[in-house]
């Protein structure tokens, strides 16, 4: 039987990408419910993905916004 | 019989003119489409390519491309992928993406060596978001930069495109399998840029 800790942290990529089985999420979950330290990772993973979505984006130039739009093909 | 004829070529023009008038409705509508997508393709282009200046270049060809052949495009498909797969096989095409040498570090063993590695320097604080945002911006950027394009190009479609598995393997031309393995690493290898500089701030 592996560490229960290291299979929850095997877990917790797809966990997050929402594609574990219903019956791996109830898995997780229980031991989510009564770890303290795998909730806080999980958390911090988390936030961790959101923050660095906030950290690395960038809005798109206004120039470069004109210059796709002059790129249309005009109408004959 | 001459009447007929007469009939027929005057029934011909028309029909033209009005397969003409269609056509030109379904690509200014297109082309519309796909300049109020560009936003979102950029942000996921910004870091596919290597710099600004790249991602720039990038996003004019693929829309010049994309304009070209708008007829290949299905509609009612996914058309932010279909731009970005002709992104993708640009920058590949190119040869844009510098090589760099291949990752010879071994991968930490598990994957919550960044959070323990920042909670071990935080003073007892342990409010997870608080924990993150001892990361700055800057070694953020730098930390993505840093992670080899194969596994970069999974870890931004997936992560900051919020591409499903399926879309990321389709836009990449790789199975689902090589998404999801790469992803994992590509994950892996960011948290590791990410607590090299956290700890060379500490130090």
């Amino acid at each position: 039987m592996m560490d229960p800790c290291a299979h929850c942290e095997q877990m917790m990529q797809p966990y997050l990408d929402h594609v574990l089985t219903d019956e791996e999420k109830d898995q997780a979950e229980a031991h989510l419910a009564e770890c303290v330290d795998c909730q806080r990772r999980y958390k911090f993973e988390e936030s961790l993905r959101i923050y660095v979505r906030k950290a690395v984006t960038e809005e798109m130039p206004a120039e470069l916004r004109q210059k796709l739009a002059a790129l249309r093909i005009p109408l004959e | 019989m001459a009447l007929a004829g007469t009939v027929d070529r005057m029934d011909a023009e028309p029909e033209e003119a009005q397969r003409l008038a269609t056509e030109a409705r379904d690509r200014v509508r297109f082309e519309e489409d796909a300049l109020a997508l560009s936003d979102q393709v950029y942000r996921v282009a910004r870091h596919l390519a290597n710099s600004r200046e790249d991602a720039d270049e990038l996003m004019q060809e693929t829309y010049a491309r994309a304009f070209r052949s708008w007829r290949s495009f299905t509609p009612g498909t996914n058309m932010r992928a279909w731009l970005l797969r002709i992104l993708t096989n640009l920058n590949i095409d190119r040869g844009r993406r510098q090589q760099r040498a291949p990752q010879m570090q071994p991968l930490e063993a598990n994957d919550y060596f960044l959070y323990d590695r920042l909670a071990e320097n935080g003073d007892g604080v342990s409010d997870e978001d608080k924990v993150v945002e001892r990361l700055s911006q800057d070694d953020i950027v730098t930390a993505l930069s840093v992670v080899p394009h194969d596994f970069r190009d999974v870890l931004v479609l997936v992560d900051l495109g919020d591409f499903s598995y399926a879309d990321a393997a389709q836009i990449l031309d790789i199975p689902v399998g090589t998404v999801m393995s790469r992803l994992h690493r590509g994950r892996r290898i960011l948290k590791r840029e990410l607590a090299e500089s956290a700890l060379e701030e500490a130090t």
